[in-house]
């Protein structure tokens, strides 16, 4: 696999199908964590670092676990708990092995099981064919693509505290409509590779 | 407790489903399929289906098993039972509406990582018997439902000039409100009006909103 390909992939799923703004998944989150830049870093890191072993981890048992027994259409039950039981593991080990890095970042791991996107990137890897590196380049691109998106909005945010928005409209519903002013801008994106 | 004053309260969790706690616009919970799949109503109201049939199934499964689970695993297990409807609904959705579930299939699968059925699942049939438990889900699957039809109404009358794929004003149509963008607006712009019908009419405190 050449290089060039797969760069061409990242950047995709960063920028081209980023996947808060053109596929509206991950809201939850987005939504929920954006509120402050400290919190969205940590989840940035988190997030991004749990997408690409999952992807990876995905790829592996479906490959050569649900394929060899016919368990295709059983596909969103395992994905959710490897899933599922990956964090847990990550979370008692992080917690074991570096107290100080689980204080920072622990309380993002128990979130992201309800994170749509860590379940939306096996599912695409397995409808798109993607083999065992593009899978792990599609999930890290796509964690990428969130942590952009969440760093943006945590600074406009911000600066919306001191905003003098209009009762009705105050918290959700103006972050969604600054998100979709961000959507439109993501949209200049298009067309930047065409795959 | 006798029999009309169970009839009032099954009435009452229905009613609280659809307007006091709204998945979206009063929880603000399970907010991508607001966005994903409103481009048109005849989508939104399949997602709504999906989702009430998979929420009323969930709440029944949970609440039938709930002495069986050990609290220390009922997490992971609520997730199996969802993932196992989800399953169900989505092999069902991709035998039977073809056209529609080539557009949202993806979607449809990834109903399992709504927070808004966890939520009913943990909160509530895992407390309850298995009527109670059957009508909370139908309450929540059809405000969830309800939601969607009204945020795919505006888009695609607006932004198609139609509404279930039927041609109904002859004006140009604002096209951006069938892209990623208007699907924003769209929620932004009815959450705040739910907002401010409630502190307007029902001096309620705004949506507590912020979950996930």
């Amino acid at each position: 696999m050449e290089f060039g390909k797969l760069f061409e992939l990242f950047i995709a799923a960063a920028l081209i199908n980023n996947f808060v703004f053109t596929r509206y998944l991950g809201l939850c989150i987005f939504f929920g964590v954006t509120k402050k830049m400290d919190t969205s870093i940590g989840m940035s890191i988190t997030f991004t670092s749990v997408m690409v072993i999952s992807a990876a981890l995905n790829w592996v048992i479906y490959k050569f676990i649900m394929i060899p027994l016919g368990l295709g259409f059983l596909e969103i039950v395992i994905f959710i708990g490897v899933v599922a039981g990956f964090v847990q593991a990550a979370d008692t080990i992080m917690k074991k092995v570096s107290p100080g890095l689980y204080y920072k970042l622990g309380i993002y791991l128990a979130l992201i099981t309800t994170n749509c996107i860590i379940l939306a990137v096996p599912l695409l890897n397995v409808s798109e064919g993607y083999s065992f590196i593009e899978s792990m380049f599609f999930g890290f691109g796509s964690g990428v693509g969130f942590s952009l998106a969440m760093i943006i909005m945590a600074s406009i945010r911000e600066k919306l505290e001191l905003a003098d928005v209009p009762k009705a409209f105050q918290g959700l519903p103006i972050s969604f409509i600054i998100t979709g002013l961000i959507a439109l801008a993501f949209m200049g994106f298009s067309g930047l590779i065409t795959l | 407790m006798s029999n009309s004053e169970n009839k009032i309260s099954y009435i009452s969790l229905i009613k609280n489903g659809i307007f006091s706690e709204n998945p979206i616009f009063r929880v603000a919970l399970s907010l991508c399929p607001a966005v994903a799949v409103t481009s048109g109503v005849k989508n939104g109201f399949m997602m709504g289906i999906a989702v009430l049939f998979v929420q009323i199934m969930v709440n029944v499964t949970v609440s039938i098993v709930r002495k069986f689970i050990h609290p220390k695993v009922r997490i992971p297990s609520y997730m199996f039972i969802i993932a196992t409807w989800v399953t169900v609904t989505d092999l069902s959705m991709a035998a039977f509406v073809r056209d529609i579930y080539a557009q949202m299939g993806l979607y449809i699968k990834l109903i399992v990582a709504f927070a808004i059925i966890l939520s009913r699942a943990e909160l509530f049939a895992s407390k309850q018997k298995v009527t109670p438990s059957f009508f909370d889900g139908l309450g929540n699957g059809i405000g969830f439902l309800f939601a969607l039809v009204i945020i795919g109404f505006f888009r695609e009358l607006l932004g198609k000039g139609s509404l279930w794929g039927y041609p109904i004003v002859d004006t140009k149509p604002l096209l951006i409100m069938i892209l990623p963008t208007g699907g924003f607006f769209a929620v932004g712009i009815l959450m705040g009006l739910f907002n401010w019908i409630d502190t307007k009419f029902f001096g309620g405190g705004g949506a507590s909103g912020g979950g996930h």
